[in-house]
Parts: structure tokens; C-alpha cells; sequence
């Protein structure tokens, strides 16, 4: 069989899929229009309810009839997030929602599929499925709500929650080192890796509008609190008081410049330093941000520590890293329709096969 | 070709049993397939097992890496691949010492003798040499040295030694073929498709084909040849068919017939891989295979395939079944179509991945949390493979749910002619998607029923019908989550109803052997047919009262079932587990069903069932004379 080409691939990424025209009364829904009937059931204050909001309001912007949606979730308080939306939804099992839209995504390519997973889904009993979908590359918006905590199971330490964090099942403080979610995700060859938060809803919009035009696999870590169980895990990024210390908002082609443009980051070598911009350092000096450069990008992950810790850096927010390669369900149906250019399957024959005999 | 030279005697044969046993690179399965192939356009009726180890390599020489194919063919009907073979072929001494006590009593042992050397004598422990020893003074001992003559018909060729080497086992088929009077056109056919791209090495393996032939024309080597007559079978036109390709066959058919594509969701494992193959080449009837990460992720994928309207399903063997249990849980309480093949082998754990058992049906039945009952049908025989797939899709996609199709590693490898179907034979497989909807029509209701209480299948891409599914118990009709007390005991019911209602759909049990009443009743599953039909055949026609039914559906079993085991002073069930089908006919009839285990990894052979049953029979008769 013909090696697959890479090449041809791309192009058929790149084109328009059909569902993506926009018909007639489209331009009539509302926000309102994806919201199901049902009554939204997470805790008073919990960061779920800006995401739903947001994803609801980007929603009619993108021009997809609401029955060519499909919203997959696992099991968490975030994988209830299909029950209340107005598409077509499943609310699967523990770590699976991935594997089940692989398996949707290959059967019917020309469906938006959206899953929603947390980081016990996706990083603890999911794990497997989350990195091979991000090989594989299929079109599919993986919104990960990431709140570094077990809620549903009522607040047992997570794959991200940070050393030492005393929890329902951890009294002494965890023992666990946290997973790194977009240094995984990018390792796993993850064509498209974006982090927001839950408090910065146009940030949040914007990266949904981004995930959901790139042609694969798209990433997007929600940095998402839960005021029950790990109150305030994200305030040093969310705060007026000191996010703009923390944060690095990333845009391609753009210096990176935090700290409401008294600081950036420049690159001896492979080494990542800050510098104040006082006038000494101009802004051409400074690292400037290439979403398609890998090795940044993979920098930009490790940009993991937390304020007060001996290499921190300030949290990045935005596109990592985005690069169109081949996706796995053009793959698929390009070996189909190849195979079935040379002739399409004939039932008889094959019951028939190659050698038979007659019995009178 | 056919010219038989004046000298050897021919003798006519109604039945034969060879075991072709070398170390696995030896080609011994290849040997054995050529064989079958050949022999099943000739007109035979056969049957076929084979027998291999774990290990794809295991050390050269040692009877651990010894691999063997038994093939059963004759004029008269064959339904198992023999219980002892009549010739034994043996590439080594491994094969010899492994497999000497199936060969009857006189019979043929044909020795390759480049596999009895200091070495091999060594890898085997055989102090002395068993082919001059004198412990073969029982059976017709034929020593050739294969590879030597293998060596000289390719001289000249260019290949190398271990490339010529290679082609020994064609040496062997020919002196086969020569032996029983088999044409060697198909397999010359067979060899210069399978090396298409390597002309010379197709060439070089005729060669030795035919060299073997000639060598035991001209060397009188047998003083007698045989011929097989072939068998009186049902007229129609045959082809021959392995377990595992029926399985995908069917898929296909079921795919073809019901205008569903099909998507197969499969993680390698022994003995089911075969399966994942096949599909993998049909493309050209768009068949999507996805071989995924595990076996979570296969089945996962192929519930995302059911979603959105495909003919899903996945395939594997016990540990995977393990794996998949929570994820059929799912599939059955979104009420998806989903078609799951068990090809199951030795337990548990790891167990014994190539050999066969029937020790999954308590798992197909309740191997799941919560109360999930799904149907559960098993094939039979290999052929049988492909209708109780086809089955299997029919009810999955009439019901909304998944349904378990139990094979084994027997049948599933095992091979036999069949009389195949034309597509129009096959039973039509209508499925409807729910229409699209209007903002004025009523709402739409997911998990509203028909009158077999099968719901809607409503995919994405359908105009108004968006709705949300999932794992958390549904109230009735609307599929919303619900946690009321009395609708999960409503909903838990009609599950268990809906599966029910699939008797409603298939046809009532029926006697395959004997008559419907009577003092014995043999009841059987899966791929113990072949042995208890010729073990009750055996034994009506020496004069025993005795019967056989075979049970197609475990889950529900046909209606008429009970009638039938009520009409019998007795009832065995067969099987090749600690005793699991008998439990539920005790549970279900309340008759003191007897139990007949054999957990070996290994087929019932005939006589085993024989003595058995006659046992059964004659304590019966002494009891009543007793009184």
C-alpha cells in the first residue's frame, strides 16, 4: 500500500469541511439557542459556570448547525457539561470521553466534536486515551478543565494538585509531584496546546475561537476553580493584585512582555531570563513568540513553577504551540476511498473467495 | 497427472487424521492449510485444528516450541479434526516425543531425519535415538532426509542454503499429496499468489512441491497409496473457511446488508487478532479498523462509531473482555447497537492464550456491575461463525443494544469446508434513524420504545433531535438524568425485559441429533458440536437412546427449551469449563443436569464424549434394573 502522504494530507486539512458554511438560519441563534433545559447543578461560585457561558456564547459565532455538535464528557463535575448544552451529547465514563470521540470523530468527520474532561478524566484514569488522540490528531476541541482537585468524589488530591497539598486523602500533605498537563500533552506530539482561565472570559473565548478553527487536535487547559475543595489554587493568576506579576499572555509574533509591559523574557540559548524593560533592553531583544517553534514552545511548558519557588517564571497563557499536520480521520477515509477506487467490495465475491468447489 | 504408476497398491480410506508436527518456524501451519485447501476441492468433507505454541519463536528443538495442524478429512460427513491421527508427520524429535501418543496404534510416522540429529536429540532429552531404537516397533516408520533433497532439487537455483531450507516443508506436502492421490494445482496456485513479489522463491517452493511428489513416485518409498473418496455432502458450491475469517465476513455482510458502515474498534490478542486482520484488508467496502491503544479504548471508539450510526464493534478474548466490562455497561445503558466477539481461550489471567476454553459464558452473562443483562449468542463450529455474528448484529441493531458473540480459539483457527451464501440468502437487516424534526413537532424522546422495547437510533446531524445521553440512570422516555427511586427499578426491569423480548425473535430450539424425548439428552455450546454430533451419531446408530441439541442463544434461550429437557430421563452438558451452561440449565429447569468438564486447553475428542455417555446411560439402566 502506498505510503501516506503528508503533503496531500495537509491540503485536505486545510480545506473548508462542509459543515463549516454557514446556512441561512444559522445567523438567527443565540446563546441562549445552546442552552438545554435542564438545571445547571454545580456549586454555588464554581469556575464551570464562566466556561459554560463562554462556550455558549462562541457557539453561534462558529456557524455550525447546533445537530452537527457533539458534546463528549468522562466522568466529573466538569464532564457534566453536555447535559447542558442544546446539541448532541454523551456523558461517558471515567477517562474515556477521548476514545469515544476518536471513534465518533473517525466515523462521522464531518461533525464538530467537543470533549470536556478535568484532570483526574484526562491526567489520572484517562491518561492513555488523552495522549494517543493527541498523536493521532483527529479534529477534535479537548477543553480540559483543569482545577488541580477530585470535586465530585469531594476533594481528593488530583495528578496536578502540588506537593504537600493536605486533602481528604492525603491528611500528611501529598507525597504525589504534579503532572505538567501541556509538557505531557506537547510530548505526546500535540499539535495544538493553548492554557486560559476561567476568570478571564474574553482570553477564554478567544483560545475556544482558536481551538475550534485549527484543523486537529486542539488542547485547551482551563486553569478552572473550585471554590469547594481548592479554593484560591489559582489566585496568584487571577487577582488583580497579581496576576499581572504572574501571567505572560502569549501572541504569536509579539515579545513576550508581562507585568503590564515592565517586564520580558529573553533567550540566552535555550535559557530563559527575565528582564526589565527600563529602557536598557528594547523590545527587540526579547523573545518573540512563534506558535509553530516546538523547542519554545516546549520551554514554555516548563514555565511550570510557582511564584516564590527558585525557577519560577510567570505563568503563560495562550497558544503554545499550533502546527497543522495530517489529520487521522482524512487518513482513514483517504485509504478507504483509495481502496475503493480500485473497485468497491463485491459481498458475493467475498463469501465466494478464491477457490471453490461444486458438489452436484 | 493423475497417471498412477502400476507398482504401489491403492487403497480407498473413508476417513484420515494427519498431524503435521514440526518446531513453529518449521511451516508446519502453512503445510497444514495447503493441505486442507487442496483437500477440500478435491471434494472431502474435513475438518481441521491447529495447535501452537504461546511463544511466536520458543527455542528451536525444545517440546515447548513444537507447533502442530491436524487435519480430518474423508468421504463420510467429518465434524471434528480427529481424536488420533492415522499419519503423524514430524519435523524433529520434539515433535515426535509430543505428539506420539496421538498416533494410533500401527500407525504412519514420517520422520524428517535432519531433525533427529546429536542436536536435536539433545534439546528434546531423548537419551537414544527413538528412530532406531526400537520404541517405534508398533507403527510404519518412514525416515527421509528432507532437507537434503530439498537441497538438491533447488541445486543451481542461486538461493541460499537457509533459503532453500525453507521450502523443506513443501517437500513434505508432496510426499502427502502423493500419498492420499491430492492434485497439487491449488497449492501451486496458492504459492505464486502468497509470493506474488518473490517469483524465485514461489518457484523453488513448486520445485520442492513437486520433487516431494516425484520422489515417492520413483522411490516406491510407500508400498501402498490411498485415495479418499470425496464425501456425498449437500449439493452446492463450497469454499473452506477458518473461524476468525467467518467472524469478519459476517461483519461485513451485516454491514453490506443493513447499508451501515462498519467500524471495528480492536487491541491485538491472542487467539481474536485474526479478525482485526481480515477487516483491516476490505477497505474497498469501507470498512474503518482502528487499532487502538487498549482494549478500553477499542470498545470506547466503537460506542463513538454506534453514536454516530455506524455498525460497530469490537473484538478480543478474556482479559480484554475484563477490560471492556465497564464500557459495555455504558454501550447497554445508552442503548447503542454494538457487536462484542469473544474468541475465548485459557483462564484466567493470562491463562492459556493459544489453547481453547469455554470459560467465559458466566462473564458474557454477568461479567458486568449493576444489573446489565445483555444477549449473548455462541457460534458453533467455524462456519458457524459467520451466522452467529451475523445474528449477533441483527439482534444488536433491532434491540439497541450490545451483544456478545462467544467463539473460541478451536473454532476461531480451526477450518471447514462451507457451502457459503449467496447475499440475497442472507436475512435483510432494515434499520431506520430517527427523523429529523421541526421546532413545532413534540419533543423529541430519546428512550421512548417500540413495542419489543427497542429504542431510537437518533445520530448526530439530524435536524432537531439534539439531545444528551449518558451513564447516569435516565428517566423513562426522556433519557434525562434521574435519580427517582421508583424509575431506576422501572428502568432496571425494562432492560431486563427489552433483552428478554430478542426470544420473541429467534427460531425455537431444535434437535440436531436422536429424537425429541428419550432417556439422554446431550446439550451442548459453542465449539463442542462437532464432537458430541459424532459421539451421539456413534452412538444412535449402535443402538444407545440418545439425543443432541445445541444451543445457538444463551441469553434468552429459545422459549421451548424447557419442554425439550423435560421430555428426557437425563440431561448432560458438555463443556470445556469447570461447569458453567449446566448451572444455569439447574437454576432456570431445576433438573439435576450432569456436568461433563474437560479443561485441558483441548477439544472433547469422541470417545471421551462416548465413554461418558455410555456411562450416564448404562448407570441409568442398572439402577432401574436394580429396582
Amino acid at each position: 500500500m502506498a505510503a501516506y502522504s503528508p503533503m496531500a494530507a495537509k491540503k485536505a486539512a486545510q480545506a473548508e469541511t462542509p459543515l463549516a458554511k454557514a446556512n441561512g438560519d444559522l445567523n438567527v441563534l443565540s446563546p441562549k439557542d445552546f442552552a438545554s433545559d435542564q438545571e445547571v447543578r454545580w456549586c454555588p461560585g464554581c469556575g464551570d459556570y464562566s466556561i459554560l457561558k463562554q462556550v455558549q456564547t462562541v457557539m453561534p459565532e462558529l456557524g455550525i448547525p447546533r445537530e452537527n455538535i457533539v458534546f463528549v464528557s468522562g466522568i466529573g463535575c466538569s464532564s457534566r457539561f453536555p447535559y447542558y448544552m442544546d446539541t448532541f451529547g454523551i456523558h461517558s465514563i471515567h477517562g474515556r470521553a477521548t476514545a469515544i470521540a476518536s471513534g465518533l470523530k473517525m466515523a462521522r468527520p464531518e461533525l464538530s466534536v467537543w470533549v470536556v474532561t478535568g484532570d483526574g478524566d484526562s491526567l489520572s484514569i484517562g491518561t492513555n486515551h488523552f495522549v494517543q488522540l493527541l498523536r493521532r490528531n483527529l479534529d477534535v476541541q479537548v477543553l480540559l478543565f483543569n482545577n488541580e482537585i477530585y470535586g465530585l468524589t469531594k476533594g481528593q488530591f488530583s495528578p496536578t494538585s502540588r506537593e504537600g497539598i493536605v486533602t481528604k486523602s492525603s491528611p500528611y500533605g501529598t507525597i504525589d509531584h504534579p503532572m505538567n498537563p501541556l509538557a505531557l500533552a506537547l510530548g505526546a506530539e500535540g499539535a495544538f496546546i493553548a492554557r486560559t482561565l476561567d476568570r478571564d472570559v474574553k482570553h477564554l473565548r478567544d483560545i475556544l475561537k482558536r481551538a475550534h478553527q485549527f484543523k486537529g487536535t486542539s488542547l485547551v487547559e482551563i486553569y478552572q476553580n473550585c471554590v469547594i475543595f481548592n479554593d484560591g489554587a489559582f489566585f496568584p493568576f487571577t487577582e488583580k493584585e497579581t496576576k499581572s506579576e504572574n501571567d505572560l499572555f502569549l501572541e504569536h509574533g509579539k515579545p513576550l512582555v508581562f507585568a503590564n509591559g515592565k517586564k520580558g523574557i529573553k533567550l540566552y540559548g535555550l535559557r530563559p531570563i527575565v528582564v526589565d524593560l527600563d529602557g536598557q533592553v528594547s523590545l527587540d531583544d526579547l523573545w518573540i513568540h512563534d506558535e509553530r517553534d516546538r523547542t519554545k514552545a516546549s520551554i514554555l511548558t516548563r514555565f511550570f513553577d510557582m511564584p516564590g519557588s527558585e525557577h519560577y517564571m510567570p505563568r503563560p497563557f495562550g497558544v503554545f504551540y499550533a502546527e497543522e499536520r495530517f489529520r487521522y480521520e482524512d487518513a482513514m477515509l483517504d485509504q478507504l476511498n483509495a481502496a475503493k477506487q480500485k473497485g468497491a467490495g463485491d459481498l458475493d465475491a467475498l463469501l465466494r473467495g478464491k477457490e471453490t468447489w461444486t458438489i452436484a | 497427472m493423475n497417471e498412477v504408476k502400476p507398482a504401489p497398491r491403492l487403497e480407498s480410506r473413508d476417513e484420515v487424521t494427519i498431524l503435521f508436527a514440526g518446531d513453529s518456524g518449521d511451516g508446519m501451519q502453512l503445510t497444514g492449510t495447503q493441505f486442507t485447501e487442496t483437500t477440500a476441492i478435491f471434494g472431502n468433507d474435513i475438518n481441521t485444528f491447529p495447535n501452537y505454541p504461546a511463544e511466536i519463536r520458543a527455542p528451536a528443538g525444545t517440546l515447548a516450541g513444537v507447533s502442530g495442524f491436524q487435519v480430518h478429512f474423508g468421504s463420510k460427513s467429518i465434524y471434528t479434526p480427529g481424536d488420533q491421527c492415522d499419519v503423524l508427520v514430524v519435523m524433529n524429535v520434539a515433535a515426535l516425543k509430543a505428539n506420539l501418543k496421538n498416533l494410533k496404534n500401527g500407525g504412519m510416522i514420517i520422520a524428517s531425519s535432519d531433525g533427529f540429529d546429536a542436536k536435536n536429540l539433545d534439546l528434546a532429552n531423548a537419551k537414544t535415538n527413538p528412530l532406531d531404537d526400537g520404541s517405534l516397533a508398533q507403527y510404519q516408520v518412514h525416515v527421509v532426509d528432507v532437507v537434503r533433497l530439498t537441497k538438491l532439487a533447488l541445486e543451481g537455483s542461486g538461493l541460499s542454503s537457509k533459503d532453500m531450507e525453507r521450502s523443506k516443508n513443501m517437500f513434505v506436502l508432496g510426499m502427502l499429496y502423493w500419498l492420499y492421490s491430492r492434485p497439487m494445482d491449488a497449492t501451486i496456485r496458492g504459492l505464486q499468489e502468497k509470493f506474488k513479489k518473490k517469483p524465485d522463491i514461489a518457484e523453488a517452493n513448486i520445485k520442492v512441491l513437486k520433487a516431494g511428489f516425484n520422489y515417492c513416485d520413483s522411490t516406491e518409498v510407500f508400498g501402498t497409496r490411498y485415495s479418499v473418496q470425496p464425501a456425498k455432502m449437500p449439493p452446492g458450491t463450497y469454499r473452506h473457511i477458518m473461524g476468525n475469517q467467518a467472524t469478519a465476513y459476517a461483519l461485513i455482510a451485516a454491514s453490506q446488508k443493513s447499508g451501515l458502515p462498519l467500524f471495528l474498534g480492536s487491541y491485538p490478542i491472542t487467539p481474536a487478532s485474526d479478525i482485526l486482520h481480515e477487516l483491516a484488508k476490505h477497505k474497498n467496502f469501507g470498512v474503518r479498523t482502528f487499532q487502538a491503544e487498549d482494549e478500553i479504548g477499542a470498545i470506547c471508539a466503537a460506542i463513538g462509531a454506534a453514536y454516530g450510526g455506524h455498525l460497530a464493534a469490537t473484538t478480543t478474548s478474556g482479559p480484554g473482555m475484563d477490560l471492556k466490562a465497564e464500557a459495555m455497561g455504558l454501550a447497554l445503558t445508552l442503548e447503542l447497537p454494538l457487536v462484542i466477539i469473544d474468541v475465548q481461550r485459557g483462564g484466567p489471567s493470562t491463562g492459556l492464550p493459544t489453547k481453547t476454553e469455554q470459560s467465559d459464558l458466566m462473564l458474557a452473562l454477568y461479567g458486568r456491575h449493576g444489573e446489565a443483562p445483555l444477549p449473548v449468542v455462541a457460534a458453533y463450529s467455524p462456519e458457524d461463525c459467520f451466522y452467529a455474528t451475523y445474528e449477533a448484529a441483527r439482534i444488536a441493531l433491532q434491540f439497541m443494544t450490545p451483544v456478545i458473540c462467544l467463539t473460541d480459539g478451536y473454532i476461531a483457527n480451526g477450518t471447514e469446508p462451507w457451502k457459503f451464501p449467496t447475499s440475497a440468502e442472507l436475512p435483510e437487516l432494515t434499520v431506520k434513524f430517527a427523523a429529523p424534526r421541526d421546532k413545532d413537532d413534540a419533543k423529541f424522546l430519546p428512550y421512548k420504545r417500540d413495542d419489543l422495547l427497542s429504542r431510537p437510533w437518533a445520530i448526530p446531524g439530524t435536524k432537531g433531535l439534539e439531545h444528551r445521553v449518558g451513564g447516569i440512570e435516565k428517566q423513562h422516555e426522556t433519557g434525562n438524568i434521574s435519580y427517582d427511586a421508583e424509575n431506576h427499578e422501572f428502568m432496571t426491569k425494562l432492560r431486563a425485559e427489552k433483552v428478554a423480548n430478542v426470544a420473541k425473535t429467534i427460531p425455537p430450539q431444535s434437535m440436531d441429533s436422536g429424537r425429541e424425548k428419550g432417556k439422554l439428552l446431550v446439550l451442548g455450546w459453542g465449539s463442542t458440536y462437532g464432537s458430541i454430533k459424532t459421539a451421539v451419531r456413534e452412538l444412535i446408530s449402535e443402538g444407545y437412546d440418545i439425543s443432541h441439541a445445541h444451543l445457538r442463544y444463551i441469553n434468552p434461550m429459545p422459549s421451548n427449551l424447557g419442554e425439550i429437557i423435560y421430555n428426557f430421563d437425563q440431561v448432560v452438558v458438555p463443556e470445556l469449563n469447570n461447569g458453567q451452561l449446566v448451572r444455569l440449565i439447574r437454576e432456570k429447569f431445576l433438573v439435576p443436569a450432569i456436568p461433563y468438564n474437560k479443561i485441558q486447553g483441548m477439544p472433547f475428542t469422541v470417545s471421551e464424549l462416548k465413554n461418558k455417555f455410555t456411562e450416564i446411560l448404562n448407570a441409568k439402566m442398572s439402577t432401574k434394573e436394580a429396582k
